[in-house]
């Protein structure tokens, strides 16, 4: 979980990865327990303040929110939804929403710039601002609608699952600020199972007969999973995609479509030269 | 608390009402989490808004404003009912047996016996126990069925807190209170007794004009349930600021002294007679056996006068108990007010305060403030109270009329000060400090030193000169002021003057078992001796040792009294000393040692046996719990009975003759104005507070602004479809008194309700915004303090006013 952090892929790279297969590192991930989260925005100070965000303007919009949706200087946003269920009773979700550091990144798969979004081996996505040339490509390749571009700098951010401080064996800033402990942080198997016994003693104690995990197979799994109330319907958690998958068309273009369009380029390359050698240089009429 | 925050994890069932932990107390909401968490414990909230607290719970009850002890008496009703009480607890700890006197009445009327409609008072002598001044002790019945024993008239007084009529007051429908009563009464089915519930409760319960009625039917119920001096179980009081359960324990209210000792008054003609008044004599049944720990008063008054007044007091002058202000009525936080605006308050000092803010009924402590000479605010930002006469409304040539001089002192924030904070749990916590105050703000404690010193000054001068302007030098002349720097004293120095010190050897005391009434020990609070010993600051330990893993965490810091975590833990064993739940023993009685042992330190004499039935509540002269409150006790009742509100949508449906509580203390200036449905005040309004901000403070702090950065009315969305109006939309919330406009925040989470057959709405207003802030002076706000709204009725027992449950009307504005 600690340690020099090693890299599994690295975006518009050909080429093997250096380093790939030297050292086991161990998945990390994020629990969020919903049934227990109290929307006191504790972490979404402690995320500004370790990043060193600014505080900024907000308005009144009829919500506890504090805003619509992340933004690049907001990685993480906790969002209130009002919940009438069937049987009467009313039900106020919390969710805390940020990158969800999927095993299959769409934002990595769809970014062209090289180094410009790494993914560590214990399952971290990370951006690096320094390769990245703003193309927003990533925002089409994220089911969760994460990755925020900033038009100053044009640079895309998002939540970092504090690399910095994982790396040097701490839990993330939002881990150790959540008071109630809503938010654990560990392995991905320790973190799941702790999730599913928690969403077992939900079933078994509690009204909430429908309590699941969220870790979506559609992008492999995610280094950030959820234990909701009911996992039949994660979209009244303020819009989470039921079933998240890495966008088609991405896929497409950057795989057969891409060396389609390599073969359409060498051909057509091919092609033009064959013509000049077989019939010459274009000739102009001498009439 | 008689608990503790820890101490939580270990219930199995929290009844959490008249409070919002999850938004107010979010570090202390972690253990009931916990408790579901790792006990499978349930919780129930009760409020009238579903809030971040109930959207953790099990059950969630909507109620409306001001009717809790109509509710919690439904509550009392059914555990009896169902025989769902700790009978052997209910028989040997409290007074459940103790007979009343013939002659007592209960209040079907609204009225108990004893009622004077033309002083507006009770004559409490009726409220009293038979055989309380006779030799052979009070009078008992054992098996509770004597008519006039507590147990019966308990019973006979609820029997009419039926479920239909807790629907006609609460507006909670019959089968969600029968729902709510079964699962916290489910605990106690069977007669199992290893359970323990808890009920956690803040200003929901204590903003009323029958705020402490409404603790005591909690207090009752958690009797009658034997849950007071159990692991998770106790009435647990969330107190609403860092320090403020320091404060009342230091005294910061007008009728205690330090230690909850009680103010002369000028009845007491000497020492004696006062202590003759204020100490509680044992009063029992003869078989029984009473510690009666307040019998020590003489040791904690005299050891207090010492530590005032030092070599001045001695026993010739009585201990120099006439240097003590003797209050001659009431002058409580709305009486000052309303003195000042009657014009006899020339000068305030308003340290930390926000007075005008604060309210309630804001626009008359403005206009109070107008007739005062001077102000003195203390504070880390200009606000509305050092800012009064420039208060919305007020025009320059207004300004110009008003004489009061206002001096500003810069002050320093908690993080620039050290010192203890005592949690709602009792627990003495020192802290350091993180950075010194800023530029020109100085520490509370210089500020005050500074002053103190200088009005000595003045009075030694006139004395010298042989001028007799100041009334009564003497208790300010001999005051003891022996730090090391007068000026600005250490905390330290004064922590240790606070425990006390044992006047001959200078030694500090090692506990109030050490206190004398002879004059050679001194302690400033009695409660806190024992917090720095010879051995140290006992409030600065941070031992992690929890051995028992009942969260007593005994090395952590040091609480009231004597380091005990949970009060009244003799009631957690049964009446052979055998703890109700095996797993979860706090203390037991030893017989190898012929002692109480135990994790926790036991709250009784710790070598009394059982078969002396010494009763677990020692702080009571009867040693056993209160259903009942005798004689001068309680202003308004020895049961709490259900009153409605000053303002109220309805009559109430018990006793629409006798509505509001007889005794519940009103004012009657110009501006304190109620108002009645008839006049179209048809919206039953509560304020209350955020996660987001901290009163009137982290409006000026850019991080809380941002989280929550405007005011907002929360109001149904019934209620604002009938009056087409949308979220964000402009509001103007009107009552008798003044007006407030903010933005609607239109929500599922509060529904109408139906009172007594009447459509009632209710409408929440967060206080955290007035005239200045970052907002406020960006013009994004009406600059209006949400306490402009609210009446300055206060209960006559506490004198904390109705801040929650009072009348208003609702308007969309253009």
């Amino acid at each position: 979980m600690s340690g020099t952090l090693r890299i599994q892929k690295i975006s518009g790279h050909s080429g093997p990865v250096p380093g790939a297969g030297a050292q086991r590192q161990e998945q990390v991930c994020k629990l969020i327990d919903t049934t227990t989260c109290i929307g006191c925005k504790a972490c979404e100070v402690a995320c500004l303040e370790w990043n060193d965000l600014p505080f900024r303007e907000t308005f009144f919009d009829n919500t506890y929110q504090t805003m619509p949706e992340t933004a690049w200087n907001y990685w993480n946003l906790i969002k209130f939804n009002e919940h009438p269920r069937e049987d009467g009773a009313m039900q106020w979700l919390m969710r805390k929403d940020q990158c969800m550091h999927c095993a299959d990144p769409g934002c990595l798969a769809a970014c062209p710039a090289d180094n410009a979004i790494v993914q560590y081996q214990n399952g971290i996505v990370d951006f690096q601002q320094e390769y990245c040339i703003g193309c927003q490509y990533c925002v089409t390749g994220c089911p969760f609608n994460i990755p925020k571009f900033n038009p100053a700098t044009k640079k895309m951010f998002k939540c970092t699952l504090c690399t910095d401080r994982v790396s040097q064996g701490l839990e993330p800033a939002c881990i150790k600020a959540c008071p109630t402990g809503c938010l654990h942080f560990g392995t991905k198997d320790d973190m799941k199972e702790l999730a599913e016994s928690r969403a077992q003693q939900l079933r078994d104690h509690s009204a909430y007969a429908n309590a699941g995990v969220y870790d979506p197979p559609g992008v492999g799994g995610t280094s950030v999973i959820y234990v909701l109330h009911d996992i039949t319907n994660p979209e009244a958690y303020g819009g989470l995609p039921s079933n998240p998958t890495v966008p088609w068309t991405v896929r497409l273009w950057k795989q057969p479509l891409k060396w389609l369009g390599n073969l359409a380029m060498i051909g057509g390359l091919i092609g033009v030269t064959m013509h000049y050698l077989r019939f010459g240089p274009k000739r102009v009429d001498r009439e | 608390m008689t608990n503790g925050w820890i101490d939580i994890r270990n219930t199995d069932m929290m009844l959490i009402m008249g409070g919002n932990p999850a938004e107010n107390h979010p570090c202390g909401f972690k253990w009931p989490i916990e408790a579901k968490r790792n006990r499978n414990a349930k919780m129930i909230v009760v409020d009238p808004r579903f809030t971040r607290t109930a959207a953790t719970a099990d059950l969630f009850v909507q109620i409306r404003a001001g009717s809790d002890i109509a509710f919690l008496g439904g509550m009392v009703k059914y555990a009896i009912e169902n025989q769902r009480i700790a009978r052997d607890y209910l028989i040997h700890y409290t007074n459940a047996a103790f007979i009343i006197q013939e002659g007592f009445k209960l209040p079907d009327d609204g009225l108990f016996s004893g009622f004077d409609h033309a002083t507006n008072t009770y004559d409490r002598a009726s409220w009293t126990y038979e055989g309380a001044d006779k030799p052979t002790g009070l009078s008992y019945d054992l098996t509770l069925e004597n008519p006039r024993c507590v147990f019966q008239l308990l019973k006979q007084h609820y029997s009419r807190y039926t479920p239909e009529i807790v629907e006609r007051i609460t507006g909670i429908p019959r089968s969600e209170f029968l729902k709510a009563a079964d699962l916290f009464t489910s605990i106690r089915k069977d007669g199992d007794m290893k359970k323990a519930a808890t009920i956690l409760y803040a200003v929901g319960f204590t903003q009323h004009s029958s705020a402490t009625q409404t603790i005591r039917t909690a207090a009752i119920l958690q009797l009658l349930l034997g849950n007071v001096g159990r692991a998770g179980g106790g009435v647990n009081a969330l107190r609403g600021h860092s320090n403020i359960q320091g404060a009342t324990d230091m005294a910061g209210v007008f009728d205690i002294l330090p230690g909850y000792l009680k103010m002369p008054n000028p009845a007491d003609a000497d020492f004696k007679s006062y202590l003759a008044r204020i100490t509680p004599k044992a009063a029992k049944p003869a078989p029984w056996d009473s510690f009666n720990y307040w019998s020590n008063t003489p040791k904690f008054a005299v050891s207090f006068l010492k530590a005032m007044y030092g070599d001045a007091a001695k026993k010739e002058n009585d201990w120099a108990f006439h240097y003590l202000p003797k209050i001659d009525r009431q002058y409580s936080w709305a009486q000052i007010w309303d003195d000042m605006y009657q014009g006899h308050i020339k000068g305030l000092l308003a340290f930390g305060m926000n007075g005008v803010a604060i309210g309630p009924n804001a626009q008359k402590n403005i206009d109070a403030l107008k007739k005062a000479d001077w102000l003195v605010v203390c504070e880390i930002y200009p606000d509305e109270t050092s800012e009064f006469w420039k208060s919305p409304g007020i025009t320059p040539g207004e300004m110009k009329q008003i004489p009061t001089t206002v001096y500003r002192l810069p002050g320093a924030g908690f993080a620039e000060k050290d010192g203890t904070f005592v949690n709602s749990a009792r627990w003495l916590q020192w802290k350091s400090v993180a950075v010194p105050p800023p530029g020109q703000a100085k520490l509370d404690q210089e500020i005050l030193a500074r002053i103190f010193l200088k009005v000595r000054e003045l009075y030694q001068l006139e004395l010298n000169q042989k001028e007799s302007r100041g009334k009564f030098p003497d208790p300010i002349l001999h005051a003891t002021w022996d730090y090391t720097d007068p000026h600005n004293p250490s905390l330290a120095e004064v922590a240790r003057e606070i425990n006390g010190r044992d006047l001959s050897s200078g030694q500090q005391l090692p506990g109030f078992a050490a206190l004398k009434d002879d004059g050679t020990t001194s302690s400033g609070n009695w409660l806190y001796c024992g917090s720095w010993t010879e051995a140290g600051a006992m409030m600065q330990r941070r031992g992690t040792e929890d051995p028992s893993g009942l969260g007593v965490y005994p090395n952590w810091g040091w609480s009231w009294p004597a380091n005990r975590r949970v009060l009244y833990n003799r009631a957690s064993c049964d009446p052979a000393g055998n703890p109700w739940d095996p797993d979860r023993k706090q203390i037991w009685w030893s017989e190898s040692a012929q002692r109480w042992v135990g994790p926790d330190v036991p709250d009784i004499k710790p070598d009394s046996p059982p078969k002396d039935h010494m009763g677990p509540f020692i702080m009571n002269g009867e040693g056993v719990g209160r259903l009942f409150v005798p004689g001068a006790g309680l202003a308004d009742g020895p049961f709490p009975e259900h009153y409605e509100p000053a303002e109220s949508p309805v009559a109430n449906a018990l006793h629409p003759n006798q509505s509001t509580n007889p005794i519940a203390k009103k004012f009657h200036s110009t501006l304190d104005k109620l108002g009645t449905p008839a006049e179209g005040y048809n919206i039953v309004c509560t304020t209350y507070r955020l996660t987001e901000h901290y009163h009137y403070w982290t409006k000026n702090n850019p991080m809380n602004v941002q989280l929550m950065p405007e005011p907002f009315v929360e109001i149904p969305s019934e209620l604002a479809d009938s009056l087409g109006l949308r979220g964000g939309e402009k509001v103007k919330v009107t009552s008798a008194r003044g007006h407030y406009i903010a933005k609607a925040m239109v929500t599922r989470r509060i529904k109408g309700m139906m009172i007594d057959g009447k459509k009632v709405y209710q409408i929440g207003i967060p206080i955290h915004w007035g005239y200045r802030g970052i907002a406020e002076d960006a013009g994004e706000t009406a600059l209006t303090p949400a306490n402009l709204l609210s009446p300055a009725v206060i209960d006559p027992n506490a004198f904390t006013p109705e801040f929650k449950g009072f009348l208003v009307k609702l308007e969309k504005l253009a």
